[in-house]
């Protein structure tokens, strides 16, 4: 694997040397077009297309009208290009780290033999999803609102895995690294950490089972972290090391990405990584989507429907969800469907029979149990993480 | 040549049939953008970031990808990048 990761290197460097990708470029037809394009990755069905590599693709809102997400149509995000292939045979998860005890080595079926195995149902949600919808725009992907996804997460706890190997006293966070990486040497991996009371967490889990299935590789096989409740960038897809470290993590993808400024969000904290102004994004924050209408829409009049959608935060479970069909003046409580777990999306839904001809807002509020509601807009910070304001999209009755 | 064929084919097939159909503005400095660019990621990175950033943010761009992600552009390619992304791609 290693080999062919260098081999890759090594080509990209001669194409450039040689100018080859200049020469595709002046091979072909017409500009791209600014319409979304729909586009399936080997294993995946066609999904919206951010970026072709590396992989960034979103999910069509309509799929989220039902419980769980597919893996077939889950959403796929990358920061490095090179995504070897692994051989679950071949495949070992090291444990380590100054503030380990014993490091140790796993081989999938270890993991699954020596500890309990748990399942979780939880939403692994991207930090930049909606980032599109902010005005002025945010960098980064601009995401609509598919990168996200529920599903059923089996594996093993982290929090058995690290006691097995021997926490030492002085652990203050834990590192994750896994197997994708840059084109160029040059390039730093992707590695993240937790604190150490989200990685004792006994829903945090070393997953390798997705709604039933082995993890897609796309999704992070053959064992990925779960991390119910906190944003998808502690979800490490391809896990190859965890380290229980004794230092704060110091990379670029703790110290400056994924950052959000300090005391504006009602989310928790990571006191290790915290500064004077910033600290990493960590808790999901309370949202709602419409998933069977989209705005501009038409829909004959007199005629019922139901408006149906999906509601979440990162753990205290949804108490409501309002919806508005008359731009947020009267509010009605939207009938909540099965609760899955406090980790889990709910699905809600609320009839709808317009009477007059004419244009109708509707708009969405979830409430957590802990009685925090969205917000009208969305809470302003550089990166665009965390839009989670109320949705408001306008349809007309015919 | 022989050669170029292989490795055009062998970038094809690690870079995704798709991505070849991304054509970036004919203007000056597209060589250099291309070439520098398309080593680690698509150039869909770039077409969708046309409304996002200014000069100022392309260039706080481009010196991430040298000083973070070690793209190994030198200060003449460099500025010819950020003046054609800043020229064609720019808010």
């Amino acid at each position: 694997m290693v080999d062919r990761r260098h081999f890759i290197k090594n080509i990209a460097g001669s194409l450039a040397a040689l100018g080859g990708l200049s020469l595709l470029q002046r091979s072909g037809l017409a500009a791209a077009s600014e319409i979304p394009i729909m586009d399936a990755l080997p294993g995946k069905e066609a999904l919206i297309k951010q970026t072709f590599r590396p992989p960034n693709y979103e999910t069509p809102i309509n799929v989220f009208d039902a419980p769980f997400t597919p893996n077939n149509r889950f959403f796929v995000r990358y920061h490095n290009a090179v995504i070897p292939e692994v051989n679950a045979g071949k495949w070992r998860l090291h444990i380590g780290g100054e503030a380990a005890r014993t490091p140790l080595e796993f081989t999938l079926e270890q993991l699954r033999k020596v500890f309990e195995q748990v399942e979780i149902p939880a939403l692994c949600l991207c930090s930049g999803n909606r980032r599109a919808a902010f005005e002025p725009p945010a960098p980064g992907l601009q995401w609509g609102s598919g990168a996200m996804g529920n599903a059923l997460w089996r594996g093993v706890r982290l929090k058995d895995v690290l006691e097995k190997a021997g926490i030492d006293p002085s652990a203050l966070e834990v590192s994750l690294a896994g197997s994708d990486s840059g084109v160029l040497p040059t390039t730093p991996d992707f590695v993240k950490s937790l604190p150490l009371t989200k990685a004792l967490d006994e829903n945090t889990l070393i997953a390798f089972e997705m709604n039933g299935e082995p993890l897609p590789h796309w999704n992070g096989f053959p064992a990925r972290l779960i991390v119910p409740g906190w944003t998808a960038t502690y979800w490490m897809k391809h896990l190859t090391a965890i380290h229980v470290i004794s230092k704060p993590l110091d990379d670029f993808w703790m110290k400056t990405a994924y950052r959000i400024p300090k005391d504006r969000f009602p989310s928790g904290q990571f006191s290790s990584q915290k500064t004077e102004t910033h600290m990493p994004i960590t808790e999901i924050l309370v949202n709602s989507l419409i998933t069977n209408l989209v705005d501009g829409q038409t829909l004959p009049k007199s005629k019922p429907i139901e408006i149906k959608g999906v509601a979440w935060d990162g753990g205290d479970g949804i108490a409501r969800v309002e919806v508005s069909t008359d731009g947020g003046f009267n509010w009605k409580q939207a009938t909540l469907k099965q609760d899955y777990g406090r980790f889990s999306w709910r699905q809600w839904q609320l009839v709808f029979a317009p009477k007059h001809p004419g244009q109708y807002p509707i708009m969405v509020r979830a409430t957590s149990h802990s009685g925090i509601s969205q917000p009208l807009e969305p809470i302003p910070n550089p990166s665009g993480y965390h839009h989670n304001a109320v949705q408001k999209i306008t349809v007309k009755a015919v | 040549m022989r050669t170029l064929i292989l490795l055009l084919s062998f970038f094809a097939a690690t870079a995704t049939a798709g991505e070849n159909q991304i054509f970036l503005k004919e203007r000056p400095g597209k060589n250099q953008v291309v070439a520098q660019c398309a080593i680690c990621h698509s150039l869909d990175y770039i077409t969708q970031h046309a409304s996002v950033l200014d000069r100022a943010g392309w260039e706080k761009t481009v010196s991430k990808m040298i000083n973070v992600m070690g793209a190994p552009i030198n200060d003449a390619d460099k500025q010819i990048i950020i003046d054609y992304l800043a020229q064609n791609y720019g808010k």
